[in-house]
């Protein structure tokens, strides 16, 4: 039996789709989670994708996190089952606590679209164990607050702890402090991250197929807890 | 019934990119002597009166502002 892996979708989200597409990639099984489900189907993991969550209104991912959907994946991300926050979603994870810090305003204002280089930082997450730590991917950053914000001791735990998962190579795209593009729970099972790697899985319709080791990794997480 | 007004700024070591474009836009309009702009959000809430400030101020941290990165405010407006 494979990996269940939920992919949820609020009013605004965009990239779906996509997200369960390089679920499905992977070798894993896409479920479709609906903002207001009261339960997770039975998922062994959760992602949250991109897009603009009930228009961004109020702030970015503010109205989200009080979504029926979000009470059982707090639950379950408290008791370890791997998260993954992809740009709207990563504002959703910080706006509920899952992460620390805050996403904000590009520093120039512009929306920010193109293909983006990062160095992994830490690959011991749940959705990063397939790449070589430091390895450089090359994956779509598409954002207008993407800026991530943290007061120094909040930062300070983060890279002393090796939480930053994801750094911007190659010139900060937004202003986000340490150049940080992704950062993980203490427990690394919750990651997320501005840039989006499911936009990244088939050189076909991507950049690269950078992306898809993040699925791999969770799947690898997952079949290793299912055989245990 | 009361009026409560909510007002949510940034921090103010959190960079506000919105603010300093309204002050770069305001000389190019002849404006002169604007050293700085910080732009915020601004809340106008009917309230009963049997909402206390303990009530509001959990509405103000909880939903309106992300302290995180905001600080707010809440007074009553008599009417």
């Amino acid at each position: 039996m494979t990996a269940r892996i939920g992919v949820i979708t609020f009013p605004g989200t965009l990239d779906d789709v996509d997200a369960a597409r390089a679920v499905r990639y992977s070798g894993a099984e896409p479920v479709d989670l609906w903002h207001a489900d009261a339960d997770l189907k039975g998922v062994d993991a959760v992602i949250v994708p991109g897009g603009f969550s009930y228009g961004d209104y109020l702030r970015c991912g503010a109205i989200a996190r009080f979504a029926p959907v979000m009470t059982p994946v707090l639950e379950a991300a408290g008791k370890g089952m791997p998260v993954l926050g992809i740009c709207n979603g990563f504002q959703i994870l910080c706006e509920a606590g899952l992460l620390p810090g805050a996403l904000v305003r590009n520093d120039k204002l512009h929306f920010v679209c193109r293909d983006q280089w990062l160095r992994v930082e830490n690959n011991t997450t749940a959705w990063t164990t397939r790449y070589d730590a430091g390895a450089e991917i090359l994956i779509p950053l598409k954002s207008g607050e993407g800026g991530y914000m943290a007061d120094q001791p909040t930062l300070d735990t983060l890279e002393g702890e090796g939480r930053v998962v994801v750094r911007y190579v190659g010139g900060n795209p937004n202003g986000s402090r340490n150049d940080i593009a992704g950062i993980c729970s203490p427990n690394g099972r919750v990651v997320g991250l501005m840039p989006h790697p499911e936009h990244a899985i088939d050189a076909l319709t991507g950049p690269s197929d950078d992306g898809l080791g993040m699925f791999y990794s969770a799947l690898d997480a997952l079949t290793a807890a299912i055989a245990s | 019934m009361a009026r409560v007004v909510v007002d949510v700024m940034p921090k103010p070591e959190i960079l506000d990119p919105q603010g300093q474009a309204v002050a770069g836009a305001l000389p190019r309009l002849g404006f002169q002597g604007i050293r700085e702009v910080r732009q915020g959000k601004h809340f106008e809430l009917e309230v009963d009166d049997s909402v206390d400030d303990e009530t509001l101020a959990k509405i103000a941290e909880g939903l309106l502002a992300n302290p995180v990165i905001e600080d707010w405010t809440v007074r009553r407006i008599e009417q």
